[in-house]
């Protein structure tokens, strides 16, 4: 069982005042922390479940700079057998098209009984790069699968649709499947677990060697402009020393009856 | 006049709510650019959902097929493609539900037509669309256009338009074949599965306490408990407490969860992520308690407190134990 999980570095955005960049067309980077996107986290161990229980890889590909490096060093300290980054300059140049060309460009030529990617990407939202590349590498699907059991030759899925109904599905291998959160329990990764994979293989390849061309990229969907959430009225706030916000807050309670 | 194709989303013969926000966008700008609106209907013994939309759009397309039975992202690609070649249209709309982010991503590879997700708006300048859409959890929107292609791909965020007839409208309906040859399916649907239901009903609950990804650590839910208890509610959750096993499913409230209506819905770190909010807009109330001003959650509660939840709650339990007793 050969499985190839695609990964993202993603900013976290809790608790910070998010700065539109000069041009307007992204946020500013520089002062973020950055993570593997939560939804990989459980792509990949969904992976290296599977390899524990029927043996064969685990590759992890991201299209990013060298700091994008940390998220794949991460995944070979949970159990992925081998990474690859692909170098493409400034990846705000793309659309999903333009990933999507690319993370396919290496894909096909690697063995590949499955091809997980995460629903979503925490800072961009688009949750289209996984069918997006079923369909351009002619692979069958499912999507936002909450449970996979293995069979012959083929997989059960199990994916999420509105209100907390499944859809169980048979899919023939080999498929890509967009993994939802929820799916596993992500192992815990140590810093001296990262040190130890630093001797995993982690290859970097560019696009000449994947014989991409600039054009074949041309952005199809392009941002205009990102903004500031207009301003709303927003929620009245409780104000003052805790005491003072208890007091409001009790009598907001008593107000609307539910005091009893 | 060109037409702006809505893709009709059903689930066990009943229209989803999606299909008649969609229509009413599409209505909207159809009176605006002088288009007409063109819904476009899969499925199998699909007369009664056909009749439910004929006031809604100018034509009705449909491919009533047993063989359409089940929702088949592949299936409605293939025909849905074939459409667009043959009708060209500029607009093309679909749900951002989960059948829908199977279904676009594939369509727009298939067709060369550019693809924007999950939007809460359409305008439209010069003839040309561009949508609205969010980022970093509705903490950055983004206004989207188009490349220079015969027509373009919107998925609809549920929830963001009214469900409401718009204009006057008398649908032409046209009965298609199946038109695909053959077709080797990649993929079988096997049933549908509900959530295991639980000992309590948070649909049902006047009072909700709700606990998102701020309480840190699976001990601390012990606080929200308390809290609730306190004031005689019911713990609901956001959907990372489920994902991590510390509370059951059927205590989850969004769109993979439960919408709830209470009296009071109490939020506690919780961010405000559309999927979790838009099961609390039947809430009568909502207060939210969170470290982060900007946080989102801000912008649709009536009440909101920045603090640490771990100092204010404590506070809040004993001021509601303190006033219970007086
Ligand atoms: C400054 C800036 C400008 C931008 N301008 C545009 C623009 O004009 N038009 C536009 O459409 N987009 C633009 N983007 C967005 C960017 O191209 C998106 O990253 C891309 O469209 C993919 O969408 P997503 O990240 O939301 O992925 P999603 O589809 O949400 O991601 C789903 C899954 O795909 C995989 N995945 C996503 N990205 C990668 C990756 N890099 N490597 C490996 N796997 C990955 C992961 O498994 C992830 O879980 C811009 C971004 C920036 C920062
Ligand atoms: C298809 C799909 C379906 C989904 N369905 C649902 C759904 O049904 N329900 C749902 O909830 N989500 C759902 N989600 C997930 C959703 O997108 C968000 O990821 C999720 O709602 C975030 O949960 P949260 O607010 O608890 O966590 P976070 O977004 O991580 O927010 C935690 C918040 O806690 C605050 N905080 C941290 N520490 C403290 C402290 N000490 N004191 C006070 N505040 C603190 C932070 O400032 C932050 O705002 C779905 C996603 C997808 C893609």
């Amino acid at each position: 069982m050969d499985i190839v999980v695609c990964v993202k570095r993603v900013p976290l955005t809790e608790e910070v005042d998010l700065v539109i960049d000069a041009q307007k067309k992204g946020v500013k980077k520089d002062q973020l922390a950055f993570v593997l996107n939560d939804w990989d986290n459980y792509a990949i161990e969904e992976a290296i479940l599977l390899k524990e229980k029927h043996d064969g890889t685990v590759t992890a590909i991201t299209v990013g700079n060298e700091d994008d490096e940390e998220v794949l060093r991460r995944c070979l300290a949970m159990g992925a057998d081998r990474a690859i980054r692909v170098e493409a300059g400034d990846i705000s140049k793309f659309d999903s098209f333009g990933i999507v060309k690319i993370l396919s460009g290496v894909v096909k030529d690697l063995p590949r009984d499955l091809v997980f990617t995460g629903v979503l990407a925490d800072d961009d939202s688009y949750g289209m790069i996984g069918m997006m590349m079923a369909e351009e590498l002619n692979l069958n699907h499912s999507c936002m699968v909450t449970a996979i059991e293995l069979e012959d030759g083929k997989v059960r899925t199990t994916s999420e649709l509105e209100g907390g109904l499944g859809e169980v599905s048979i899919v023939y291998l080999p498929a890509l499947i967009t993994i939802q959160t929820g799916i596993n329990e992500p192992r815990y990764v140590s810093i001296l677990g990262i040190r130890k994979a630093a001797k995993k293989e982690l290859k970097v390849m560019d696009l000449a060697e994947l014989g991409i061309s600039d054009e074949e990229l041309a952005p199809r969907a392009i941002i205009e402009e990102v903004y500031l959430p207009p301003e709303t009225e927003g929620a009245q706030m409780l104000t003052g020393d805790p005491d003072k916000i208890a007091g409001d807050f009790v009598e907001i309670l008593t107000k609307k009856g539910v005091m009893e | 006049m060109s037409d702006i194709f809505v893709i009709v989303e059903h689930r066990l013969g009943e229209i989803r709510d999606i299909t008649f926000e969609m229509l009413w966008k599409a209505g909207e700008l159809a009176e605006n650019l002088s288009h007409s609106v063109t819904a476009v209907l899969l499925g199998h013994e699909v007369s009664s959902i056909a009749e439910d939309l004929s006031d809604r759009a100018d034509q009705l397309i449909i491919y009533d097929d047993e063989r359409l039975k089940n929702f088949d992202a592949d299936l409605y690609k293939e025909i849905i493609a074939g459409l667009i070649e043959e009708t060209k249209p500029p607009l093309i709309l679909i749900g951002s539900t989960s059948w829908g982010m199977e279904l676009a991503p594939c369509l727009s590879i298939k067709t060369g037509l550019p693809l924007a997700t999950d939007c809460i708006d359409i305008m439209s300048e010069h003839g040309r669309f561009m949508a609205q859409r969010q980022m970093y959890n509705g903490k950055i929107f983004a206004n989207v256009s188009f490349a220079e292609t015969p027509g373009c791909l919107i998925t609809i965020r549920s929830g963001v338009f009214p469900k409401d007839k718009i204009g006057d409208r008398q649908a032409q309906k046209v009965q298609k074949d199946f038109p695909l040859a053959d077709i080797k399916p990649g993929k079988a649907f096997v049933e549908f599965v509900e959530t295991a239901a639980g000992d309590v009903d948070i649909t049902q609950a006047d009072l909700l306490v709700s606990v998102g990804r701020g309480i840190g650590e699976e001990e601390n839910i012990a606080l929200i408990k308390e809290l609730a208890e306190a004031l005689n509610g019911v713990v609901s959750c956001s959907r990372p407490i489920v994902d991590k096993n510390w509370l059951p499913k059927y205590l989850q409230v969004g769109t993979s969860g439960k919408s709830v209506s209470p009296k009071v819905y109490i939020a506690i770190g919780i961010s405000g992520a559309f999927q979790h909010l838009a099961g609390t807009s039947g809430a009568g109330t909502i207060i939210a308690v969170n470290k982060d001003p900007k946080a989102p959650i801000f912008r649709t509660a009536h009440y909101g407190i920045v603090d640490d939840l771990f100092k204010i709650v404590p506070v809040l339990k004993d001021k509601i134990l303190e006033a219970k007793k007086g």
